[in-house]
């Protein structure tokens, strides 16, 4: 029965509906589980896939920021969970769940716990590298907690001894698998810990199934292997088998056997090493002695040795160089002195007063010696003498009679 | 053994004095003897280490296995 007679198109109808999911609040959030089919990724990076039960399909599509995150590699036929919301695809008129985790179901219990905690301890940082130590190069006891019967530890001693006797080997027995195994396991690393038993621990169990191995998954065991002081090698399972140990570990080994490998050098190895250490160590004083011989007999051939009277030979050539070099700079020294000495006399020579007597000038002198400079200096009747270029006359003061200045000075215009 | 190292590679740089370099030469060959000797007799030790009635770790003999 029509209810209007409004005539809408496709995309009316599809955005009508889909306002409607969008604002239920079961479909903007809900778990569904199923079984995939259909299963594509595209290079978008886009995944889609189908999920089935027994009547009914519903299709749904993994963005790839959320595909990127996925733990798993879903496969056709795999019962999951997908976590999302419901809505419409506009375009197609279809209503798809737009899944944004999808997690397995079923052995995914464990799966999930597993997921979860490492996760957890991840973000705690229990797995973090610069907390990772170091494991010795030769340790001196090595502590093996595991089973004490079984393939696990008959092939760690084994290897242990056929690569490296030197270790003392201690083992800690404890269950290790099924209930207070993971209580066992932890105390046993701690306890080896508090005794520092050893300087290197393996920590392991042969293959079995993920219930088997679950005790290496539990938090207490990683907790213990992080807190250990001496440094620990997982060793659990096969190749595959990750756990939540193996994380905890200073280092994680594939298997039992490749724990024993990884935590001893191999003696062959360590033999030819010291062979090798043998021949740089001998090879390495010959090559000094033999640099030092050779710096010796360099030596021995110098002059110095060979002829020493050629030393001196040297440094008398040396002293006669230089007592000629300090004869003739006296010399050189000497003449210029000679040639300033005369060049002095010159001029003082045509300084000399007797000089100024020869043009007919004349020094007077009173009886005590005393040059006159003035007619005030005597007085008429005294005696005195004149000094000529060639003698000397006695003579007697007539008279005085003082020139007043400027006559002085104009008498020296003529 | 890394003091072996240490050593061959002290000799091998060569400017240590000559009688340093003699004394490194016979602190190397007796590690050698003594390396050497250690890797010709060792034999592995296996031991079960539990607690005692104190709690005080006691080694026990490991029963060999044999297949």
């Amino acid at each position: 029965m029509v209810r209007s007679t409004t005539v809408l198109t496709p995309s009316q109808v599809s955005q009508y509906i889909k306002g409607f999911m969008d604002r239920d609040r079961l479909l903007s959030g809900l778990l569904v589980g199923g079984e995939l089919s259909n299963y594509k990724m595209y290079p978008s990076g886009h995944h889609y896939f189908t999920l089935k039960d027994g009547e009914s399909a519903l299709r749904c599509v993994m963005f790839r920021g959320d595909a990127a995150s996925l733990r798993f590699r879903p496969e056709n036929g795999m019962r999951v969970i997908a976590a999302g919301r419901i809505t419409v695809f506009p375009r197609d008129g279809q209503y798809q769940l737009y899944c944004s985790r999808l997690t397995p179901d079923g052995a995914g219990d464990l799966h999930l716990a597993f997921e979860q905690l490492k996760e957890r301890l991840f973000r705690e940082g229990l797995f973090a590298q610069e907390h990772k130590k170091s494991i010795p190069q030769f340790p001196h006891t090595i502590a093996l907690v595991t089973s004490p019967v079984g393939a696990a530890v008959r092939d760690m001693l084994r290897i242990l001894g056929a690569r490296w006797p030197m270790s003392k080997v201690v083992i800690l027995p404890v269950r290790v698998q099924g209930e207070g195994a993971a209580e066992e396991i932890t105390a046993a690393i701690q306890w080896a810990d508090l005794h520092q038993a050893a300087d290197l621990m393996i920590v392991g169990r042969g293959g079995g199934s993920v219930e088997d191995l679950w005790a290496f998954n539990e938090e207490t065991v990683a907790r213990a292997i992080y807190g250990c002081s001496i440094p620990v090698i997982s060793a659990v399972g096969h190749e595959p088998d990750v756990t939540i140990a193996d994380f905890a570990a200073d280092l994680r080994a594939a298997t039992p056997s490749n724990g024993a490998e990884l935590a001893v050098p191999d003696q062959n190895e360590v033999y030819s090493g010291l062979l090798n250490l043998r021949d740089r160590l001998e090879g390495g004083v010959e090559r000094r002695l033999d640099k030092e011989r050779t710096a010796l007999e360099r030596l021995s051939r110098s002059r110095a040795f060979t002829r020493p009277e050629a030393y001196f030979q040297d440094k008398r050539m040396l002293l006669d160089y230089q007592s000629r070099r300090l004869s003739h700079g006296a010399s050189a020294c000497l003449s210029g002195q000679r040639e300033q000495l005369s060049a002095l006399a010159a001029a003082l020579d045509a300084l000399s007063p007797l000089k100024v007597l020869g043009r007919g000038y004349a020094i007077a002198r009173k009886k005590d010696g005393q040059v006159m400079t003035s007619v005030t200096q005597t007085a008429p009747g005294e005696e005195f003498s004149l000094r000529l270029t060639d003698g000397s006359l006695r003579c007697r003061v007539e008279d005085q009679e003082r020139m007043n200045r400027d006559a002085v000075e104009k008498e020296d215009e003529f | 053994m890394a003091r072996l190292e240490e050593i061959v590679t002290l000799l091998e740089r060569g400017d240590a004095p000559l009688d340093q370099a003699m004394s490194l030469f016979e602190e190397g060959a007796k590690l050698l003897r003594e390396c050497t000797a250690k890797l010709d007799t060792a034999e592995q030790q296996v031991r079960l280490l539990v607690a005692g009635e104190d709690g005080q770790p006691q080694e026990k003999a490991f029963p060999a296995q044999e297949e």
